[in-house]
């Protein structure tokens, strides 16, 4: 990229010419504060909707102020940032917003993890000297996923850029004009009555309180302290790799021995894991996959983990119903486990059973109310409450989290292999699956079980791996945007693959809109993939079918893979819905 | 006297032709213009004839038309677009409407010029849906000029063809503004986006985009078929050509002016608007719409063009003109407006959606009698930061009509604040009737208009307004037929 050369605060620096000013004074270490802005690189997410006003600063020869994210350095540019012309439109900006916004900020959900709140304090706001009316919008409570309060919003725009580029969802678009501007769907609809995937990436990216996760905080409180209810608690594998964030740990941090025994003493019966349940998956999956290569079925097979995705391709595909698999989501599979074979073998209710996901998601919510995912009118999962709530959970308990010792999962629904693990990335469904279809069709234990080709957060990647003289092509996808892209190739007959992994977020699970707040900085999910692998190459097991308490599960209670009861258990159908 | 200083460029076939009828236009030399830039001319000739004719963009900006066509030109696609920005939403301006309904084709024929400039095939007219008759016109001229050649494939037995289709906006004042008309073609929401890139660069669908206003199209065929220098030899040094005005509010004689460049706004007013309505005296006049500023008497005699606007506080913008007389009070005035442009901000930037707002309201709590000296100061400096610091032409003007009047008319802002008065007797909240018990015969009118009936009296008796029920809506007053009623 041709260099050229610009002037910042009496600085000179080259810098590649397709750098915004923002971009150029990072270089030097000067920084301008943002709002609205956001760029996830790697995920390739970007919102320069330089609607806020905040990145103001002056550029030589030019009229009126610019916005440093979206102006592009050119040649002999002149910057200052730090003026006081800038600097005082730039409080200007923050005070406009702050009257209209509430002054809630002590029980705001978004307390100290706010970015509007944390501009202020660093630009020095201690009074707002322009005040009058304020925004006042219902709230809308009406999905199990998401909370939206516009009194709260900035209109950064942050969300519709993931709902409407990056995911392609098209759920979210500024509505109405001036000040009545807010940010919904069409016609003002509740998010329950939309296509809403509700995979939360428009709350990941929120700098307000304005989208939040719906709670289940306090639910869960009132159901591990009814002494008639049996409390069991699955952990997804995502969270563990982010949880330590939000106790002020290095990313990347493995806590599952912390969580582990943080989680006990929050005062849970038996705390499992959804890893068991994921390498539950796979032998199904994987047992699924093989039938239909063997047996002239529909080929590919997609994943069906994602909540998020399943919601996408109902709404988006219809006509493609019956390509995904039919097996559950390891969650639900374990939910329903819990609630029949766990429940026959120590003798309990399974009304009494109380069965909470803690989950790096917010589609797993709305999962979770799905009515087919219920067995005796009993739903298979409860509560799912995200990285985020599992860690107020834990901070009002008054746990010092950092502190705990490194505690096991209980037995029979907590052993995992390194294959369950992976689930919670990009790529590792997909590389699970391979690592026992591999080894059921060749008959033989493999070695070689790490493939790499499959890894890294390229949003569309394709591999394929030869089973004995079988080529198996495999694609995958994460972000909705480009699982939009894949399917329409198949439709379109233009791709061929045997097997397709789809995650709904950038970067798979551990980029998850429950997950702790990224802020713009995809370096975090990254670290987050690394501590995963590291995680797995790290068990002794790494290969769901070498799982004991699975095999046990089947040889005790389901009977075969993919057989009879294990289809009545763990597989579900897929409902065709409207394009709203 | 109007009919020497008037000269029609633009508006030169309204009211002459049938705009229906596609011969008239041609009897007036209609598509010579096209035929010859297309048969004689190269696109860089042609865009050589717009750049010397100093042409500027009648929308508004005054950005030179040639000039904007080059950096079209030079920016290589397969596929570009020419718009034609025929959303008009000054109140009280209506130049494009009566263009595209007196002479649509002289718009079709400047478009294809445009294209055959920059190498575009495609243009489209962004029409508001209000402008019906434009609309149905449009569509007249469209087919008739495709039925003989005129647009369409292989113009003039050339290889270029030029289509043109009609998009119909919703009337939302911001979509004037080039980017957010070209997201409203797209059919996204009509807000704009930081610039650059220019749509020169990447514009409709990402493509090299020219976009016109109606005014400054249709100079274009005049243009070509008398030159360059014959344009160039009207107007002043920096503008060139006419300026077409929608001459409004008080003065005798409304409707449309063509003028040249650099006649004074004493000419406009006093010679072909006749002077001001009722004898009255003459306060202000406010140029350049909604973006605009007031300009007083002191400036009647300024040659009127883009810079000398700019540099009494206002600007030439798509040519409204209101005239104010002594009654008008510009406080109120700069409050009309800034409720219309808080109504149009598209509410996309912070500075525009809540800052504009926040000066509205100022503006209302000073015609409310509530004014304080801080509020002044508010005024001014908010004003400056949203001017410096909005994202487009829409917010960086709107606080225009409140800075100008509070340079030309502070003593009126002070007379709200300090002595919670309005002088012109406008805002109601500062206006006071009361009864001259001297005049009054009791012929009991008053009572009759009065809607809250908050004056008693006795027939052939002096009445009296009861103050704590008056609404001050003025009915009495107007009702009154012996003076006798006087408004503080």
């Amino acid at each position: 990229m041709k260099k050229v050369n610009v002037i910042i605060n009496d600085q000179k620096i080259s810098v590649p010419a397709n750098y915004t000013v923002l971009e150029a004074a990072k270089e030097i270490n000067v920084e301008i504060p943002t709002l609205c802005h956001l760029n996830l690189h790697d995920l390739k997410a970007v919102n320069r909707s330089a609607s806020c006003r905040v990145c103001v600063v002056e550029v030589e020869g030019r009229g009126t102020l610019a916005p440093s994210c979206s102006t592009y350095v050119s040649e002999d540019m002149i910057i200052k940032t730090n003026t006081p012309r800038a600097i005082k439109a730039r409080r200007t900006m923050v005070e406009l917003l702050l009257s209209d916004h509430p002054k809630d900020c002590l029980t705001c959900s978004k307390n100290q993890q706010c970015e509007l709140q944390s501009l202020a304090a660093e630009l020095g706001v201690r009074h707002i000297k322009y005040t009058g009316e304020e925004s006042h919008y219902e709230l809308d409570t009406s999905s199990y996923s998401i909370v939206r309060n516009l009194d709260k919003c900035v209109l950064c725009r942050r969300c519709e850029t993931m709902c409407n580029e990056v995911q392609t969802c098209g759920i979210l678009s500024g509505i109405d004009r001036g000040f009545e501007t807010v940010v919904g769907p069409a016609f003002g609809l509740p998010m329950i009555d939309t296509m809403c995937t509700f995979c939360g990436q428009c709350v990941a990216v929120c700098p307000t309180a304005a989208l939040t996760e719906a709670s289940n905080v306090r639910q869960v409180w009132d159901e591990i302290n009814d002494p008639d209810k049996y409390v069991v608690v699955q952990t997804a594998p995502a969270v563990r790799v982010a949880l330590g964030e939000e106790f002020g740990m290095e990313v990347g941090t493995i806590v599952t021995g912390k969580m582990t025994a943080a989680l006990r003493r929050l005062g849970f019966d038996q705390i499992f894991d959804t890893d068991f349940a994921a390498d539950l998956t796979i032998v199904e999956e994987a047992s699924e996959f093989i039938h239909r290569v063997q047996h002239g079925g529909r080929l590919p097979i997609l994943t069906s983990c994602c909540p998020a995705w399943v919601k996408f391709f109902e709404h988006q595909f219809p006509d493609l119903l019956d390509i995904p698999s039919t097996c559950k989501s390891p969650h639900e599979m374990f939910g329903v486990v819990t609630k029949t074979y766990y429940a026959e073998k120590f003798n309990i209710d399974p009304a009494k059973i109380v069965v909470v996901s803690v989950m790096p998601c917010l589609a797993k919510k709305y999962e979770a109310a799905r009515p087919e995912l219920s067995t005796n009118g009993l739903q298979h999962v409860d509560y799912v409450i995200d990285t985020r709530e599992t860690a107020k959970m834990i901070k009002e308990a008054g746990i010092c989290f950092r502190d705990l010792p490194d505690e096991d999962f209980d037995k029979p629904l907590g052993e995992s292999t390194g294959a369950g693990v992976i689930f919670g990335t990009t790529g590792g469904v997909i590389e699970a699956v391979l690592r026992t279809a591999c080894d059921w069709l060749t008959g033989e234990s493999l070695e070689a079980i790490d493939y790499h080709q499959l890894r890294g957060l390229e949003g569309i990647r394709e591999g394929s791996v030869m089973i004995g003289d079988m080529e198996i092509k495999i694609g995958i996808a994460h972000g909705l945007g480009n699982a939009r892209k894949l399917l329409e190739a198949i439709r379109d007959g233009k791709a061929e693959y045997h097997a397709i992994e789809i995650m709904a977020c950038p970067g798979g699970c551990i980029g998850g809109g429950g997950q702790p707040y990224h802020k713009g900085d995809s370096e975090i999910i990254k670290k987050r993939a690394e501590a995963i692998y590291r995680e797995d190459a790290g068990k002794t097991k790494r290969k769901s079918h070498e799982n004991t308490d699975v095999l046990e599960l089947y040889k005790n209670y389901l009977g075969e893979f993919y057989g009879e009861k294990a289809k009545e258990l763990l597989h579900t159908d897929y409902t065709k819905r409207e394009l709203i | 006297m109007s009919g020497k200083i008037q000269l029609r460029i633009a508006l030169r076939n309204c009211g002459v032709i049938d705009p229906e009828n596609i011969l008239e236009y041609i009897a007036r030399d209609g598509y010579m213009a096209l035929g010859k830039v297309v048969t004689e001319m190269t696109p860089e000739e042609t865009i050589n004839t717009l750049k010397e004719s100093g042409l500027r963009g009648r929308g508004g900006g005054g950005f030179p038309t040639g000039l904007k066509l080059e950096f079209a030109s030079k920016n290589k696609s397969d596929v570009k677009y020419i718009i034609c920005n025929a959303d008009e939403g000054d109140p009280g301006a209506f130049m494009d409407r009566s263009i595209l309904e007196g002479d649509p084709h002289a718009v079709l024929e400047a478009m294809a010029i445009c294209g055959y400039a920059i190498g575009a095939q495609e243009g489209f007219i962004y029409i508001r849906a209000e402008y019906p008759l434009a609309i149905e016109r449009l569509n007249i001229a469209i087919e008739q000029a495709y039925e003989r050649g005129l647009i369409g494939k292989k113009l003039f037995g050339s290889d270029f063809s030029f289509d043109i289709k009609l998009k119909y906006g919703a009337g939302a004042f911001v979509c004037g503004e080039e980017t957010a008309l070209i997201n409203s073609i797209e059919g996204l929401r009509g807000e704009p986006h930081f610039k650059p890139p220019y749509p020169a660069e990447k514009g409709l669908w990402n493509k090299p985009t020219t976009v016109n206003n109606v005014e400054t199209l249709a100079n274009i065929p005049t243009i070509i078929n008398k030159g360059a220098k014959w344009f160039s030899s009207i107007g002043t040094k920096t503008s060139k050509g006419t300026k077409v005005f929608a001459l409004a509010g008080n003065v005798k004689k409304v409707g449309l002016v063509e003028v040249p460049m650099g006649t004074t706004l004493r000419e406009i007013v006093f010679d072909i608007g006749d002077g001001i309505e009722g004898g009255k005296e003459f306060k202000a006049v406010q140029t350049g719409g909604p973006s605009g500023g007031c300009i007083p008497a002191q400036f009647l005699d300024i040659p009127i063009d883009y810079e000398s606007l700019k540099s009494i506080g206002s600007m030439m913008g798509s040519g409204g003109m209101i005239i104010m007389d002594e009654d008008t009070c510009m406080v109120d005035i700069a409050k009309y407006y800034l409720d219309f442009t808080t109504d149009e901000s598209c509410g996309k930037c912070t500075a525009c959606r809540i800052g504009n707002k926040r000066l509205f309201e100022i503006l209302e709590k000073i015609t409310n009698g509530d004014g304080e000296a801080e509020d002044l100061k508010k005024l001014k400096e908010l004003g400056d930061i949203i001017k410096d610091t909005s994202l487009c032409g829409l917010g960086q003007t709107a606080p225009n009509p409140i800075l100008s009047t509070m340079k030309y008319f502070y003593d009126e802002y002070e007379a709200h604040v300090f002595d919670k008065t309005c002088p012109a007797g406008i805002c109601s909240s500062l206006t006071k009737y009361e009864i001259d018990k001297e005049k009054c015969i009791g012929c009991t009118l008053c009572a009759k208009a009065c809607p809250v009936s908050c004056i008693s009296g006795k027939v052939r008796e002096p009445h009296e307004i009861e103050q704590d029920k008056c609404i001050k809506c003025g009915a009495c007053y107007k009702a009154c037929k012996f003076d006798a009623i006087t408004k503080s």
